[in-house]
Protein backbone atom coordinates (compact mmCIF):
# COMPACT_ATOMS: atom_id res chain seq x y z
CA UNK A 1 0.00 0.00 0.00
CA UNK A 2 1.26 3.44 -0.87
CA UNK A 3 1.82 5.76 2.03
CA UNK A 4 -1.49 7.31 2.95
CA UNK A 5 -2.14 10.91 2.06
CA UNK A 6 -3.16 12.14 5.49
CA UNK A 7 -6.07 14.48 5.37
CA UNK A 8 -5.75 17.32 7.77
CA UNK A 9 -1.96 17.16 7.54
CA UNK A 10 0.61 15.38 9.68
CA UNK A 11 2.47 18.38 11.03
CA UNK A 12 5.95 19.51 10.15
CA UNK A 13 8.20 17.28 8.07
CA UNK A 14 10.76 14.94 9.62
CA UNK A 15 13.98 16.59 10.74
CA UNK A 16 16.42 17.40 8.02
CA UNK A 17 19.52 15.28 7.47
CA UNK A 18 21.88 15.25 10.39
CA UNK A 19 19.29 16.38 12.93
CA UNK A 20 18.43 13.64 15.42
CA UNK A 21 14.87 12.33 15.75
CA UNK A 22 15.25 12.45 19.53
CA UNK A 23 17.66 14.47 21.59
CA UNK A 24 17.72 14.44 25.39
CA UNK A 25 20.19 16.73 27.13
CA UNK A 26 21.00 16.27 30.82
CA UNK A 27 17.44 15.22 31.62
CA UNK A 28 16.40 14.70 35.21
CA UNK A 29 13.11 13.38 36.48
CA UNK A 30 11.96 13.33 40.05
CA UNK A 31 8.80 11.80 41.52
CA UNK A 32 7.95 13.10 45.00
CA UNK A 33 11.57 13.32 46.12
CA UNK A 34 12.66 10.14 44.33
CA UNK A 35 15.06 11.05 41.52
CA UNK A 36 14.56 8.40 38.82
CA UNK A 37 16.68 10.00 36.09
CA UNK A 38 19.83 11.80 37.20
CA UNK A 39 20.98 13.61 34.13
CA UNK A 40 20.65 11.43 31.03
CA UNK A 41 21.64 12.53 27.55
CA UNK A 42 20.70 10.58 24.47
CA UNK A 43 20.25 11.02 20.74
CA UNK A 44 18.35 8.79 18.37
CA UNK A 45 19.22 9.23 14.73
CA UNK A 46 16.84 8.69 11.86
CA UNK A 47 16.91 5.11 10.63
CA UNK A 48 18.27 3.51 13.78
CA UNK A 49 16.80 1.34 16.50
CA UNK A 50 17.88 2.44 19.94
CA UNK A 51 17.34 -0.03 22.74
CA UNK A 52 17.24 1.27 26.30
CA UNK A 53 17.93 -1.48 28.81
CA UNK A 54 17.81 -1.46 32.55
CA UNK A 55 16.45 -3.28 35.54
CA UNK A 56 12.98 -2.83 36.97
CA UNK A 57 12.49 0.71 38.26
CA UNK A 58 15.61 1.99 36.55
CA UNK A 59 13.67 4.67 34.63
CA UNK A 60 13.42 3.03 31.19
CA UNK A 61 9.71 3.65 30.79
CA UNK A 62 10.07 7.14 32.26
CA UNK A 63 12.60 7.88 29.50
CA UNK A 64 10.18 6.66 26.85
CA UNK A 65 7.31 8.66 28.34
CA UNK A 66 9.52 11.76 28.33
CA UNK A 67 10.21 11.24 24.62
CA UNK A 68 6.46 10.95 23.94
CA UNK A 69 5.82 14.08 26.01
CA UNK A 70 3.51 12.17 28.37
CA UNK A 71 5.45 13.57 31.33
CA UNK A 72 7.72 16.58 31.71
CA UNK A 73 11.31 16.44 32.90
CA UNK A 74 12.24 18.07 36.20
CA UNK A 75 15.27 19.56 34.43
CA UNK A 76 16.97 19.26 31.06
CA UNK A 77 15.89 19.49 27.44
CA UNK A 78 13.95 17.02 25.28
CA UNK A 79 13.80 17.57 21.53
CA UNK A 80 11.77 15.36 19.23
CA UNK A 81 11.81 15.75 15.44
CA UNK A 82 14.06 18.77 16.05
CA UNK A 83 11.46 20.55 18.19
CA UNK A 84 11.83 21.19 21.89
CA UNK A 85 8.87 19.48 23.59
CA UNK A 86 9.54 19.80 27.32
CA UNK A 87 8.10 23.33 27.34
CA UNK A 88 5.02 22.58 25.23
CA UNK A 89 1.47 22.28 26.52
CA UNK A 90 -0.75 19.24 25.95
CA UNK A 91 -2.51 20.79 22.96
CA UNK A 92 0.79 21.71 21.26
CA UNK A 93 2.13 18.20 21.82
CA UNK A 94 -0.72 16.48 20.00
CA UNK A 95 0.55 17.02 16.42
CA UNK A 96 4.02 15.83 17.48
CA UNK A 97 2.62 12.68 19.07
CA UNK A 98 0.69 11.93 15.89
CA UNK A 99 4.06 11.43 14.21
CA UNK A 100 5.03 8.70 16.68
CA UNK A 101 3.59 5.28 17.33
CA UNK A 102 3.67 4.24 20.98
CA UNK A 103 3.31 0.55 21.81
CA UNK A 104 2.46 0.07 25.48
CA UNK A 105 3.68 -2.76 27.66
CA UNK A 106 0.14 -3.99 28.23
CA UNK A 107 -0.94 -2.91 24.71
CA UNK A 108 -3.41 -0.40 26.30
CA UNK A 109 -6.11 -1.30 23.78
CA UNK A 110 -9.48 0.39 24.29
CA UNK A 111 -11.27 -2.48 25.98
CA UNK A 112 -14.80 -1.52 24.94
CA UNK A 113 -13.83 -1.30 21.25
CA UNK A 114 -13.24 -4.13 18.79
CA UNK A 115 -9.88 -4.78 17.15
CA UNK A 116 -11.12 -2.95 14.06
CA UNK A 117 -12.24 0.08 16.05
CA UNK A 118 -8.95 0.12 17.97
CA UNK A 119 -6.75 0.09 14.88
CA UNK A 120 -9.06 2.48 13.02
CA UNK A 121 -9.15 4.89 15.98
CA UNK A 122 -6.43 7.30 14.80
CA UNK A 123 -7.87 7.21 11.27
CA UNK A 124 -11.35 8.07 12.52
CA UNK A 125 -9.90 10.80 14.72
CA UNK A 126 -7.54 12.53 12.35
CA UNK A 127 -8.78 11.84 8.84
CA UNK A 128 -11.99 12.15 6.87
CA UNK A 129 -11.40 8.98 4.90
CA UNK A 130 -14.43 6.96 3.81
CA UNK A 131 -15.15 3.90 5.95
CA UNK A 132 -14.26 1.49 3.11
CA UNK A 133 -10.79 3.06 2.80
CA UNK A 134 -10.29 2.94 6.58
CA UNK A 135 -11.26 -0.73 6.62
CA UNK A 136 -8.79 -1.46 3.84
CA UNK A 137 -6.01 0.25 5.77
CA UNK A 138 -6.88 -1.49 9.02
CA UNK A 139 -6.69 -4.87 7.27
CA UNK A 140 -3.33 -3.81 5.78
CA UNK A 141 -1.85 -2.74 9.13
CA UNK A 142 -3.08 -5.94 10.77
CA UNK A 143 -1.51 -7.98 7.98
CA UNK A 144 1.80 -6.21 8.65
CA UNK A 145 1.73 -7.61 12.18
CA UNK A 146 0.67 -11.05 11.01
CA UNK A 147 -3.03 -10.89 11.85
CA UNK A 148 -5.87 -11.70 9.50
CA UNK A 149 -9.23 -10.03 9.09
CA UNK A 150 -10.91 -12.71 11.24
CA UNK A 151 -9.84 -10.78 14.36
CA UNK A 152 -11.52 -7.53 13.29
CA UNK A 153 -14.68 -8.07 15.28
CA UNK A 154 -13.02 -9.43 18.43
CA UNK A 155 -12.75 -7.50 21.66
CA UNK A 156 -9.32 -7.14 23.31
CA UNK A 157 -10.45 -9.47 26.11
CA UNK A 158 -10.90 -12.23 23.51
CA UNK A 159 -7.27 -11.99 22.31
CA UNK A 160 -4.15 -13.70 23.62
CA UNK A 161 -1.32 -11.59 25.07
CA UNK A 162 0.73 -11.86 21.88
CA UNK A 163 -2.23 -10.90 19.70
CA UNK A 164 -3.03 -7.91 21.90
CA UNK A 165 0.55 -6.74 21.57
CA UNK A 166 0.37 -7.10 17.79
CA UNK A 167 -2.91 -5.18 17.62
CA UNK A 168 -1.24 -2.48 19.75
CA UNK A 169 1.58 -2.30 17.20
CA UNK A 170 -0.94 -2.15 14.33
CA UNK A 171 -2.73 0.74 16.06
CA UNK A 172 0.61 2.54 16.42
CA UNK A 173 1.32 1.93 12.72
CA UNK A 174 -2.08 3.29 11.72
CA UNK A 175 -0.73 6.76 12.54
CA UNK A 176 1.91 6.16 9.83
CA UNK A 177 4.55 7.21 12.33
CA UNK A 178 8.03 8.47 11.61
CA UNK A 179 9.23 6.80 14.81
CA UNK A 180 7.97 3.88 16.89
CA UNK A 181 8.32 3.72 20.66
CA UNK A 182 8.08 0.26 22.22
CA UNK A 183 7.65 -0.18 25.97
CA UNK A 184 8.72 -3.71 26.98
CA UNK A 185 7.38 -5.29 23.77
CA UNK A 186 8.11 -8.85 24.90
CA UNK A 187 7.10 -8.56 28.55
CA UNK A 188 4.66 -11.27 29.55
CA UNK A 189 5.01 -13.17 26.28
CA UNK A 190 6.11 -16.76 25.83
CA UNK A 191 9.41 -17.36 23.95
CA UNK A 192 7.65 -18.01 20.63
CA UNK A 193 5.65 -14.79 20.78
CA UNK A 194 8.70 -12.87 22.06
CA UNK A 195 10.70 -14.07 19.07
CA UNK A 196 7.84 -13.19 16.73
CA UNK A 197 7.59 -9.64 18.14
CA UNK A 198 11.37 -9.21 17.80
CA UNK A 199 11.24 -10.33 14.17
CA UNK A 200 8.31 -7.99 13.59
CA UNK A 201 10.26 -4.99 14.90
CA UNK A 202 13.08 -5.84 12.50
CA UNK A 203 10.66 -6.26 9.58
CA UNK A 204 8.93 -2.94 10.26
CA UNK A 205 12.20 -1.16 9.59
CA UNK A 206 12.02 -2.26 5.98
CA UNK A 207 9.66 0.28 4.48
CA UNK A 208 7.15 0.87 7.29
CA UNK A 209 8.96 2.86 9.98
CA UNK A 210 12.75 2.92 10.08
CA UNK A 211 13.32 4.59 13.47
CA UNK A 212 12.48 2.99 16.80
CA UNK A 213 13.19 3.35 20.48
CA UNK A 214 12.73 0.09 22.36
CA UNK A 215 12.67 -0.13 26.12
CA UNK A 216 13.29 -3.62 27.40
CA UNK A 217 15.13 -5.83 29.83
CA UNK A 218 15.09 -8.70 27.32
CA UNK A 219 18.66 -9.34 26.13
CA UNK A 220 17.59 -11.64 23.29
CA UNK A 221 15.29 -8.94 21.91
CA UNK A 222 18.09 -6.40 22.24
CA UNK A 223 20.52 -8.58 20.29
CA UNK A 224 17.94 -9.01 17.53
CA UNK A 225 16.78 -5.43 17.03
CA UNK A 226 19.33 -2.98 18.42
CA UNK A 227 21.62 -0.75 16.40
CA UNK A 228 22.67 1.06 19.54
CA UNK A 229 22.14 0.22 23.18
CA UNK A 230 21.85 2.45 26.23
CA UNK A 231 22.00 0.81 29.64
CA UNK A 232 20.32 2.67 32.50
CA UNK A 233 21.71 1.98 35.93
CA UNK A 234 20.73 4.09 38.92
CA UNK A 235 19.27 6.87 36.80
CA UNK A 236 22.28 7.29 34.48
CA UNK A 237 23.42 5.67 31.28
CA UNK A 238 26.22 3.34 32.37
CA UNK A 239 26.85 2.50 28.72
CA UNK A 240 25.66 3.96 25.45
CA UNK A 241 26.91 2.99 22.04
CA UNK A 242 26.80 0.51 19.17
CA UNK A 243 25.36 -2.90 20.06
CA UNK A 244 28.59 -4.87 19.86
CA UNK A 245 30.55 -2.28 21.80
CA UNK A 246 28.05 -2.16 24.67
CA UNK A 247 27.63 -5.93 24.84
CA UNK A 248 31.42 -6.28 24.98
CA UNK A 249 31.81 -3.46 27.51
CA UNK A 250 34.33 -4.09 30.25
CA UNK A 251 32.51 -1.79 32.66
CA UNK A 252 31.87 -3.94 35.76
CA UNK A 253 28.38 -2.46 36.35
CA UNK A 254 27.37 -3.12 32.74
CA UNK A 255 28.78 -6.63 32.80
CA UNK A 256 27.05 -7.34 36.09
CA UNK A 257 23.77 -6.15 34.62
CA UNK A 258 24.19 -8.08 31.37
CA UNK A 259 25.26 -11.28 33.06
CA UNK A 260 22.26 -10.99 35.37
CA UNK A 261 20.04 -10.60 32.33
CA UNK A 262 21.58 -13.63 30.68
CA UNK A 263 20.78 -15.73 33.73
CA UNK A 264 17.21 -14.42 33.76
CA UNK A 265 16.53 -15.01 30.09
CA UNK A 266 18.46 -18.27 29.69
CA UNK B 1 -1.68 16.43 59.33
CA UNK B 2 0.74 18.21 57.04
CA UNK B 3 0.35 15.50 54.40
CA UNK B 4 -3.46 15.62 54.74
CA UNK B 5 -3.47 19.40 54.33
CA UNK B 6 -1.18 19.15 51.32
CA UNK B 7 -3.35 16.47 49.71
CA UNK B 8 -6.46 18.58 50.30
CA UNK B 9 -4.90 21.68 48.75
CA UNK B 10 -3.65 19.63 45.78
CA UNK B 11 -7.13 18.12 45.33
CA UNK B 12 -8.94 21.47 45.32
CA UNK B 13 -6.28 22.95 43.04
CA UNK B 14 -6.52 19.94 40.73
CA UNK B 15 -10.32 20.15 40.41
CA UNK B 16 -10.00 23.89 39.76
CA UNK B 17 -7.36 23.34 37.08
CA UNK B 18 -9.48 20.65 35.45
CA UNK B 19 -12.41 23.10 35.39
CA UNK B 20 -10.15 25.67 33.70
CA UNK B 21 -9.02 23.08 31.13
CA UNK B 22 -12.65 22.16 30.43
CA UNK B 23 -13.56 25.82 29.94
CA UNK B 24 -10.68 26.21 27.48
CA UNK B 25 -11.77 23.10 25.57
CA UNK B 26 -15.52 23.73 25.40
CA UNK B 27 -15.53 24.10 21.62
CA UNK B 28 -15.98 20.47 20.60
CA UNK B 29 -15.44 19.23 17.06
CA UNK B 30 -18.66 18.14 15.40
CA UNK B 31 -17.78 14.44 15.59
CA UNK B 32 -17.74 14.64 19.41
CA UNK B 33 -21.27 16.07 19.68
CA UNK B 34 -22.66 12.54 19.49
CA UNK B 35 -20.71 11.76 22.66
CA UNK B 36 -22.71 14.44 24.50
CA UNK B 37 -25.95 12.74 23.40
CA UNK B 38 -24.65 9.36 24.59
CA UNK B 39 -23.73 10.89 27.96
CA UNK B 40 -27.14 12.54 28.27
CA UNK B 41 -28.67 9.11 27.81
CA UNK B 42 -26.24 7.47 30.26
CA UNK B 43 -26.58 10.14 32.93
CA UNK B 44 -30.14 11.29 32.45
CA UNK B 45 -32.36 8.55 31.12
CA UNK B 46 -30.76 5.87 33.28
CA UNK B 47 -31.07 8.02 36.40
CA UNK B 48 -34.72 8.95 35.92
CA UNK B 49 -36.00 6.14 38.13
CA UNK B 50 -33.74 7.03 41.06
CA UNK B 51 -34.37 10.77 40.84
CA UNK B 52 -38.12 10.59 40.40
CA UNK B 53 -38.75 7.91 43.02
CA UNK B 54 -36.74 9.89 45.56
CA UNK B 55 -38.53 13.14 44.75
CA UNK B 56 -42.08 11.79 44.89
CA UNK B 57 -41.49 10.08 48.24
CA UNK B 58 -39.69 13.13 49.63
CA UNK B 59 -42.63 15.31 48.62
CA UNK B 60 -45.06 12.88 50.24
CA UNK B 61 -43.17 12.52 53.51
CA UNK B 62 -42.55 16.26 53.72
CA UNK B 63 -46.27 16.99 53.30
CA UNK B 64 -47.18 14.26 55.80
CA UNK B 65 -44.83 15.56 58.48
CA UNK B 66 -45.73 19.21 57.82
CA UNK B 67 -49.45 18.53 57.94
CA UNK B 68 -49.30 16.74 61.29
CA UNK B 69 -47.13 19.40 62.89
CA UNK B 70 -48.58 22.52 61.28
CA UNK B 71 -52.05 21.39 62.30
CA UNK B 72 -50.89 21.99 65.87
CA UNK B 73 -50.56 25.70 65.01
CA UNK B 74 -53.69 25.81 62.87
CA UNK B 75 -51.58 26.34 59.79
CA UNK B 76 -52.36 23.18 57.84
CA UNK B 77 -53.55 25.31 54.91
CA UNK B 78 -49.97 26.37 54.34
CA UNK B 79 -48.55 22.88 53.90
CA UNK B 80 -48.79 23.29 50.11
CA UNK B 81 -46.61 26.40 49.78
CA UNK B 82 -44.23 25.18 52.49
CA UNK B 83 -43.70 21.83 50.79
CA UNK B 84 -43.41 23.46 47.36
CA UNK B 85 -40.89 26.06 48.55
CA UNK B 86 -38.79 23.41 50.27
CA UNK B 87 -38.87 21.15 47.23
CA UNK B 88 -38.29 23.81 44.59
CA UNK B 89 -35.59 25.72 46.45
CA UNK B 90 -33.71 22.92 48.20
CA UNK B 91 -34.93 19.36 48.21
CA UNK B 92 -35.43 18.99 44.47
CA UNK B 93 -32.01 20.23 43.33
CA UNK B 94 -30.02 18.97 46.32
CA UNK B 95 -31.48 15.46 46.54
CA UNK B 96 -31.26 15.04 42.78
CA UNK B 97 -27.65 16.19 42.80
CA UNK B 98 -26.69 13.91 45.68
CA UNK B 99 -28.48 10.82 44.38
CA UNK B 100 -27.85 11.18 40.65
CA UNK B 101 -24.51 12.89 41.23
CA UNK B 102 -23.23 10.06 43.41
CA UNK B 103 -24.37 7.49 40.89
CA UNK B 104 -23.11 9.33 37.81
CA UNK B 105 -19.83 10.60 39.27
CA UNK B 106 -18.83 7.26 40.80
CA UNK B 107 -19.51 5.66 37.41
CA UNK B 108 -17.31 8.26 35.72
CA UNK B 109 -14.53 7.72 38.27
CA UNK B 110 -14.70 3.95 37.78
CA UNK B 111 -14.58 4.26 34.00
CA UNK B 112 -11.85 6.90 33.77
CA UNK B 113 -9.92 5.31 36.64
CA UNK B 114 -9.88 1.95 34.94
CA UNK B 115 -8.79 3.62 31.70
CA UNK B 116 -6.05 5.34 33.68
CA UNK B 117 -4.66 2.21 35.35
CA UNK B 118 -4.71 0.30 32.05
CA UNK B 119 -2.94 3.21 30.29
CA UNK B 120 -5.85 3.74 27.88
CA UNK B 121 -5.84 7.49 28.55
CA UNK B 122 -2.10 7.62 27.82
CA UNK B 123 -2.86 5.64 24.66
CA UNK B 124 -5.35 8.33 23.63
CA UNK B 125 -2.72 10.98 24.25
CA UNK B 126 -0.10 9.14 22.20
CA UNK B 127 -2.63 8.90 19.36
CA UNK B 128 -2.73 12.70 19.34
CA UNK B 129 -6.20 12.90 20.89
CA UNK B 130 -7.12 15.72 23.26
CA UNK B 131 -8.47 13.55 26.09
CA UNK B 132 -10.09 16.53 27.81
CA UNK B 133 -12.25 17.12 24.75
CA UNK B 134 -12.82 13.43 24.14
CA UNK B 135 -13.56 12.24 27.67
CA UNK B 136 -14.28 15.15 30.00
CA UNK B 137 -16.03 17.96 28.12
CA UNK B 138 -18.88 15.78 26.72
CA UNK B 139 -19.62 14.53 30.24
CA UNK B 140 -19.61 18.03 31.74
CA UNK B 141 -21.81 19.42 28.95
CA UNK B 142 -24.24 16.52 29.36
CA UNK B 143 -24.37 17.08 33.12
CA UNK B 144 -25.09 20.80 32.65
CA UNK B 145 -28.13 19.76 30.63
CA UNK B 146 -29.23 16.66 32.54
CA UNK B 147 -29.13 17.94 36.13
CA UNK B 148 -31.47 20.93 35.56
CA UNK B 149 -33.84 18.73 33.54
CA UNK B 150 -33.94 16.04 36.22
CA UNK B 151 -34.42 18.73 38.84
CA UNK B 152 -37.43 20.15 36.98
CA UNK B 153 -38.97 16.68 36.82
CA UNK B 154 -38.14 16.03 40.47
CA UNK B 155 -39.73 19.38 41.42
CA UNK B 156 -42.95 18.56 39.60
CA UNK B 157 -43.25 15.05 41.05
CA UNK B 158 -42.29 16.23 44.55
CA UNK B 159 -45.01 18.90 44.57
CA UNK B 160 -47.55 16.49 43.12
CA UNK B 161 -46.55 13.84 45.67
CA UNK B 162 -47.24 16.32 48.48
CA UNK B 163 -50.59 17.23 46.98
CA UNK B 164 -51.68 13.63 46.51
CA UNK B 165 -50.74 12.63 50.07
CA UNK B 166 -52.59 15.63 51.48
CA UNK B 167 -55.70 14.60 49.52
CA UNK B 168 -55.64 10.96 50.58
CA UNK B 169 -54.29 11.32 54.12
CA UNK B 170 -55.74 14.65 55.27
CA UNK B 171 -58.72 15.04 52.95
CA UNK B 172 -57.44 18.40 51.66
CA UNK B 173 -59.18 19.80 48.63
CA UNK B 174 -56.68 19.46 45.76
CA UNK B 175 -57.86 22.61 44.02
CA UNK B 176 -57.42 24.68 47.22
CA UNK B 177 -54.00 23.09 47.82
CA UNK B 178 -52.91 24.02 44.32
CA UNK B 179 -54.28 27.57 44.56
CA UNK B 180 -52.55 28.25 47.90
CA UNK B 181 -49.31 26.85 46.53
CA UNK B 182 -49.34 28.88 43.33
CA UNK B 183 -50.31 32.01 45.27
CA UNK B 184 -47.23 31.88 47.50
CA UNK B 185 -44.70 30.28 45.17
CA UNK B 186 -43.23 32.53 42.50
CA UNK B 187 -41.14 31.63 39.42
CA UNK B 188 -38.01 32.88 41.18
CA UNK B 189 -38.31 30.06 43.75
CA UNK B 190 -38.32 27.51 40.96
CA UNK B 191 -35.56 29.19 38.94
CA UNK B 192 -33.20 29.46 41.91
CA UNK B 193 -33.37 25.71 42.42
CA UNK B 194 -32.85 24.98 38.75
CA UNK B 195 -29.91 27.40 38.62
CA UNK B 196 -28.29 25.61 41.54
CA UNK B 197 -28.72 22.25 39.83
CA UNK B 198 -26.74 23.60 36.89
CA UNK B 199 -23.78 24.25 39.20
CA UNK B 200 -24.24 20.93 41.03
CA UNK B 201 -24.10 19.08 37.70
CA UNK B 202 -20.81 20.75 36.86
CA UNK B 203 -19.32 20.20 40.32
CA UNK B 204 -20.14 16.49 40.67
CA UNK B 205 -19.02 15.69 37.13
CA UNK B 206 -15.73 17.50 37.57
CA UNK B 207 -15.14 15.67 40.87
CA UNK B 208 -15.91 12.32 39.22
CA UNK B 209 -13.59 13.08 36.31
CA UNK B 210 -10.76 14.43 38.48
CA UNK B 211 -10.80 11.46 40.84
CA UNK B 212 -10.88 9.09 37.87
CA UNK B 213 -7.96 10.78 36.13
CA UNK B 214 -5.92 10.70 39.33
CA UNK B 215 -6.52 7.06 40.18
CA UNK B 216 -3.37 5.26 41.22
CA UNK B 217 -2.72 1.93 42.87
CA UNK B 218 -4.42 -0.51 40.50
CA UNK B 219 -7.80 -2.05 41.26
CA UNK B 220 -7.53 -1.30 44.98
CA UNK B 221 -6.88 2.35 44.17
CA UNK B 222 -9.83 2.30 41.79
CA UNK B 223 -12.12 1.13 44.60
CA UNK B 224 -10.79 3.86 46.89
CA UNK B 225 -11.25 6.53 44.21
CA UNK B 226 -14.85 5.46 43.51
CA UNK B 227 -15.79 5.54 47.19
CA UNK B 228 -14.05 8.89 47.64
CA UNK B 229 -16.04 10.30 44.73
CA UNK B 230 -19.37 9.52 46.40
CA UNK B 231 -18.21 11.26 49.60
CA UNK B 232 -16.65 14.22 47.74
CA UNK B 233 -19.78 14.72 45.61
CA UNK B 234 -22.14 14.60 48.58
CA UNK B 235 -20.00 17.05 50.53
CA UNK B 236 -19.46 19.19 47.43
CA UNK B 237 -23.20 19.52 46.85
CA UNK B 238 -24.06 20.22 50.49
CA UNK B 239 -21.31 22.78 51.05
CA UNK B 240 -21.68 24.52 47.69
CA UNK B 241 -25.46 24.61 48.26
CA UNK B 242 -24.97 26.89 51.25
CA UNK B 243 -22.72 29.31 49.37
CA UNK B 244 -24.86 29.28 46.22
CA UNK B 245 -28.00 29.91 48.28
CA UNK B 246 -26.35 32.76 50.16
CA UNK B 247 -25.11 34.26 46.90
CA UNK B 248 -28.47 33.95 45.17
CA UNK B 249 -30.32 35.44 48.11
CA UNK B 250 -27.90 38.37 48.07
CA UNK B 251 -28.34 38.92 44.36
CA UNK B 252 -31.98 38.06 43.69
CA UNK B 253 -33.85 38.53 46.94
Amino acid sequence: MAPAAREGGRGPAAPTDGQPMVEMVDVRKQFEGNEVLRGVSLTVERGETMVIMGGSGSGKTVTLRLIAGLIRPTAGVVRVFGQRIDTLGEEELLPIRRRMGYVFQGAALFDSLTVYQNVAYPLHEHTNLPEAEIRQRVVHFLSLVGLGSEVLGLLPSELSGGMRKRVGIARGLAQEPQMLLFDEPTAGLDPTNSHMVAELIVQLRAGVCDTAVVVTHDLELTKTVADRIAILIEGRFAALGPREAVLASSDPAVQAFLSGEVRVTA
Amino acid sequence: MDTYLRRTVVWYGGVGMLAAQVLRSLALPRKYLGLVVVEVETMGVRSLGVALTASIFTGMVFALQSAVNMARFGAENYVGPLAALAILRELGPVLTAILVGGKVASGITAELGSMMVTEQIDALRTLGVNFIKRLIVPRVLAALLVFPLLTVMADVLGVLGGMVIMYFERGTDMWAYWNTTTYWVVPRDFLMGVAKSFFFGGIVTLIGCYNGLNTTGGTEGLGRATTATVVHCTMGVIVSDFFLTKLMLMIFW
